[in-house]
């Protein structure tokens, strides 16, 4: 009994080894999964919500959304957002109000959370699925958001209603307001 | 419980027990510690969940979270306090919850609470020669209190133990011993070892190939999150949790939000709830699949990692496409989750769930029957029930030796109450139990997600939340089962928009704790596989 | 069939016309210690390509793609990386003694590696006790790797090279055990007979049922004593990070590293000499025109093509399984390998007598 079921074992053993055996034959022979990546630039998908890099929206007449409330920056764990703005006075009104002079954003800090863009008011700013960070010098990791030049966009004429928030960024916030009553 | 402590405990007041957070508290007295502790195990209460330490401004304390391993939904909390802030010494309760012992090491590491009776009162996770107890209010951060030392860290401190023991004259007095003698052949497994699963250091004494005991050093990738968290607000303390147990972040991330939304007691909207469970539950499946491959590999089977992960990797696409992050998905927020489901997901995830029963069934044909791996499994690191409740081994590694612990089954938050699964228990408690039960709760989590894909509500996806989010002042502990086991968040709240102080319990820290019972006397071999069985995740210890 | 002892003769009678005998025979000596060499670097070289690729497509990768069309340099790259790498000499170790480890290696297997039949005619040393020589130098490795843990000053490189001792000794003798059947099944011990005795059929097809189990425990105790998975014991980089060779660099690791392949492809070639025919073709008693036609094919290819299956087996076998553990790998040998060699001998020797 006991030599038979030694036997046993040892064939018992032999088979499953086979049967391991045999997927490892099943993926050699199968399509591999590796992706190649710089030869693969273009062809994979990324997914559109990836974040990767944060980028201020302009339009064709370089205008952007950012009206330096401040935000993104109060709201980043990290300090990786620095809104640097001037005080001016609104020719229409005469009140002072906020222009943003540099929207500033450290990537070599960022840590990816989304805080920054769910807070904003006015939409300006969003995650991109643009992933190739790779630079020589930490001083290239230094982004400036806001493209020379560029300015608030004026909203349209009609200005029915004030921006819609973004998704989980509560309400609008008090600049936000005062932006589309004096424009 | 509150009138049977009043009826055994003359001293016990009545005003001492509140309910906070839907649960029973008990204030005792420092000294009277080891006897309410005791009575409470006498009642049922034999799984300490977690142990906080607490730094009340004029007082430094604990609060224990004692639970009923037949239901560990049911928990009652045991404070006590000390006001002496320059020698503070709480008896232990080590020799009631043993899983205690390391515990007060930790609360000793941060407050400087020394537990007389504990018979190891290094640091858990700082050097011994640090400067201050971080945790502390009053504690100094300035770089100039603790410089970067440019020795190594003496090995003499790390295998002398002190403990505290009552004195001949009544005071407490420290004492030292060695940990090994002469004759004891350590090694060093780690801190940089390739099977050690991030940066645990196992200084092991040998007798040829034979594990005669394991010390587990934790703290080389300690970040400090819980003294982070005390500078952040609600909101920004959630991309740290996914940072913890990384391969089961939007499990811990749940654990906080629902932690939050208790505390705020908020309603979440059904399709949020239904969305985080199957995002739980992929979660559970990539880590998993990632705790089996990475299992393999311990024992050699590097191919069988490789598949693990290629399987993963499907899980990782789907988050990728929904959440915008691949192992940071930073999908749960208080009062929902960020963004809506991609439209592609319920398709991609139908077409996952036959694509991954397939691949289950490789993996059974590759390893499960393997005449090697179960000849190693079987038999080595049995781990009894009894011991897995006193050593607080949750999760699978738990269910494995046959303590039904699954908080999915006894205190079903999100979606759990309404699907069909089996909670997977096994009897065994050796390594092959834990290998198995892994392998089979995937298959479980399938279930679950077959369930609920097709039955998304509509509506949204977010309940609105101010833009600050402070939580009414007092104390809050959620716990959920991510894939290692109870992970519970402790939320001390003082009515800011920061918290007074946080605590997370992890599940891999006393997985850590077991290896030391269950490893000696097994192989070398054995003990690297016992911690691929255990499956834990350094970052999680190290908080 | 075409012999390598037309061109040998050739070089031979040449070398003896334009100088004295004794500078002629030093002269042979260099040329096929040349030749030895660079085939055991060539051969090292294609190997550790072939692993890598072959174990990238076991597991779903790609494999080594990266140097040249399809990485076929990259064993190449990985070799001028090797050689460019500092020797670090660990503090307290015994220099002359972990220095000489990994010559020992080395030596046993270029020594091993000499003695194979590659070809019909090619053959550098024809011993008449050639699988007893090949027995007896191939286990001067076992002493490299005892004195590479032992003088590495590293408690890893130490339980390494005892668990290699207690695993490279014990698997000795059932790949011994396999070997001796096919000697008393031949009746010899020189090579060059064994092959030719295979010329109108491979002895594991003649050798009825013995000599098929003797191929079987032979593989496996070869592929145990090569230290390759699932027999990695030694190194067993899960447990022991790199085992006895993990306080090597440079050059030195490098020769434990070339040493590993070779005796993969020894193995392989002993198997193949042993029992699957040398580089005698393929051949069906009765088929003419078949056994022609298999004779078309060059006997060099012959050689390789069959140690490639039994290499291609191993490494199969290697990305399938997981480690044993120490006791398993001893209680497998000791309960069952060599059981069955031994009662496989007897087997053969009754056979022999009938």
């Amino acid at each position: 009994m006991k030599v038979a079921n030694y036997i046993k074992n040892i064939f018992v053993g032999i088979w499953h080894l086979g049967q391991g055996m045999y997927v490892t034959m099943l993926n050699f022979c199968r399509p591999k999964v590796t992706q190649q990546y710089p030869e693969n630039r273009g062809r994979r998908e990324y997914g559109e919500r990836f974040r990767a890099l944060l980028t201020m929206s302009h339009d064709a007449g370089n205008h952007h959304k950012c009206i330096a409330c401040g935000m993104c920056m109060n709201n980043c764990p990290n300090g990786t957002i620095q809104v640097v703005a001037r005080t001016e006075t609104d020719p229409a009104t005469g009140k002072p109000k906020r222009v943003l002079d540099k929207h500033l954003y450290n990537l070599g800090s960022c840590i990816f959370c989304g805080l920054c863009v769910s807070v904003c008011p006015t939409g300006a700013i969003r995650f991109t699925n643009e992933f190739e960070h790779a630079v020589f010098t930490k001083e290239r990791l230094l982004l400036q958001l806001n493209r020379p030049g560029s300015s608030l966009a004026p909203k349209p004429a009609p200005a029915p209603k004030p921006a819609a928030p973004a998704p989980g960024g509560g309400a609008a916030s008090p600049e936000a307001r005062t932006e589309s009553k004096t424009e | 419980m509150k009138e049977k402590m009043s009826d055994r405990f003359g001293w016990f007041a009545g005003e001492a027990a509140t309910v906070a957070d839907g649960r029973e508290v008990f204030t005792v007295p420092a000294d009277r510690m080891p006897e309410a502790a005791a009575f409470l195990k006498e009642c049922g209460y034999n799984f300490l969940v977690d142990m906080v330490g607490m730094d009340y401004g004029d007082a430094l304390g604990v609060i224990d979270y004692v639970a009923r391993s037949e239901n560990t939904a049911d928990v009652v909390v045991l404070k006590t306090s000390v006001t002496d802030r320059e020698r503070p010494v709480i008896p232990s309760v080590g020799a009631v919850w043993e899983v205690a012992l390391m515990y007060e090491r930790e609360v000793h590491d941060f407050f400087g609470i020394r537990f007389a009776g504990n018979g190891d009162m290094r640091r858990l996770f700082l050097r011994e020669s640090w400067n201050g107890y971080p945790l502390r209010k009053d504690y100094d951060a300035s770089p100039e209190a603790n410089p970067v030392p440019l020795e190594n860290e003496s090995l003499a401190d790390m295998d002398t133990v002190p403990s505290v023991e009552a004195g001949p004259d009544g005071r407490e007095r420290t004492v030292l011993r060695p940990l090994y003698g002469e004759e004891d052949y350590v090694i060093n497994f780690g801190p940089q070892h390739p099977a050690m699963h991030g940066v645990l250091h196992l200084r092991v004494a040998l007798d040829g190939e034979i594990v005669r005991s394991v010390d587990p050093h934790f703290g080389y990738i300690h970040r400090g999150v819980e003294k982070l968290c005390e500078g952040y607000t609600y909101p920004q303390i959630l991309h740290l949790t996914d940072r913890l147990d990384y391969l089961s972040g939007t499990m811990n991330r749940h654990a906080f939000c629902l932690c939050c939304e208790k505390a705020l007691q908020m309603d979440v909207p059904e399709r949020a709830v239904v969305i985080r469970t199957i995002f739980d539950e992929l979660t559970r499946i990539a880590s998993h699949l990632l705790g089996w491959g990475s299992m393999c590999m311990d024992m050699g089977a590097v191919t069988a990692f490789m598949y693990g992960l290629r399987d993963r990797e499907k899980i990782m696409d789907i988050f990728e496409e929904t959440a915008g992050g691949r192992l940071m998905a930073n999908y749960n927020v208080i009062g929902g989750v960020a963004c809506d489901l991609h439209p592609n997901f319920r398709k991609r995830v139908k077409e996952f769930i036959p694509y991954m029963r397939k691949m289950l069934r490789e993996h059974h044909m590759l390893y499960t029957g393997n005449p090697i791996a179960t000849g190693r499994m079987a038999g080595t690191g049995y781990l009894s029930r009894e011991r897995a409740i006193a050593l607080g081994v949750t999760g699978p590694s738990g269910r494995a030796s046959g303590w039904a612990n699954d908080l999915r089954r006894a205190e079903p938050y999100a979606a759990y109450g309404r699907v069909e699964f089996e909670e997977l228990l096994r009897t065994g408690g050796m390594t092959f139990d834990r290998y198995i039960i892994r392998l089979n709760e995937i298959e479980q989590s399938l279930r679950i997600i077959e369930q609920l894909i097709d039955n998304i509500p509509e509506g949204p996806y977010a309940e609105k939340v101010k833009g600050v989010i402070k939580l009414p002042q007092g104390d809050y502990f959620q716990r959920v089962e991510n894939a290692r086991g109870q992970f519970g968040v402790h939320i001390a709240s003082r009515g800011d928009k920061t918290p007074y102080r946080v605590k997370f319990r992890s599940p891999s820290m006393v997985l850590v704790g077991a290896l030391k019972d269950v490893a000696p006397g097994g192989k070398v071999a054995d003990l690297i596989m016992l911690g691929g069985s255990f499956d834990y995740v350094i970052p999680c210890i190290d908080r | 069939m075409w012999s390598f002892e037309k061109l040998t003769q050739w070089i031979d009678t040449s070398l003896h016309g334009c100088m004295s005998d004794g500078w002629a025979l030093l002269v042979e000596f260099v040329l096929i210690g040349v030749a030895v060499l660079v085939a055991y670097a060539l051969i090292a070289l294609f190997l550790i390509y072939a692993e890598r690729k072959i174990c990238g497509f076991f597991q779903c990768r790609l494999g080594p793609n990266r140097v040249g069309k399809w990485g076929i340099f990259q064993s190449v790259a990985d070799m001028i990386k090797i050689l460019l790498k500092e020797l670090v000499h660990i503090d307290r170790s015994d220099k002359v003694l972990f220095r000489m480890a990994s010559f020992f290696v080395i030596i046993g297997s270029i020594c091993t590696f000499g003695a194979l039949p590659f070809a019909k005619g090619l053959q550098a040393i024809d011993f008449n006790v050639g699988v007893f020589y090949l027995l007896a130098v191939s286990s001067l490795g076992v002493v490299g790797i005892l004195l590479a843990g032992w003088s590495s000053n590293s408690k890893y490189s130490m339980i390494g090279a005892m668990r290699s001792g207690a695993q490279l000794i014990s698997y000795e003798i059932s790949a011994g055990l396999s070997l001796m059947v096919i000697v008393v099944f031949s009746g010899t011990m020189q090579l060059s007979e064994i092959v030719a005795q295979q010329a109108d059929g491979w002895f594991i097809f003649k050798g009825h049922v013995p000599a098929c189990i003797a191929f079987l425990t032979y593989l496996i105790a070869g592929h145990a004593e090569t230290n390759r998975g699932p027999f990695d014991m030694p190194e067993a980089e899960s447990e022991l990070t790199a085992g006895y060779h993990t306080e090597y660099s440079g050059i030195q690791f490098g020769f434990f590293y070339l040493a590993e392949y070779l005796n993969l492809f020894i193995v392989a070639a002993i198997a193949t000499t042993m029992f699957l025919g040398g580089w005698q073709p393929l051949h069906i008693p009765g088929w003419e025109g078949f056994n022609h036609a298999m004779d078309c094919i060059p006997s060099l290819l012959w050689f390789f093509g069959k140690t490639c299956v039994c290499m291609f087996l191993a490494m199969w076998v290697r990305w399938s399984f997981p480690r044993l553990r120490i006791d398993q790998l001893l209680s497998l040998e000791w309960k069952i390998l060599m059981p069955v060699c031994l009662l496989n001998l007897i087997l053969m020797s009754v056979v022999v007598i009938l």
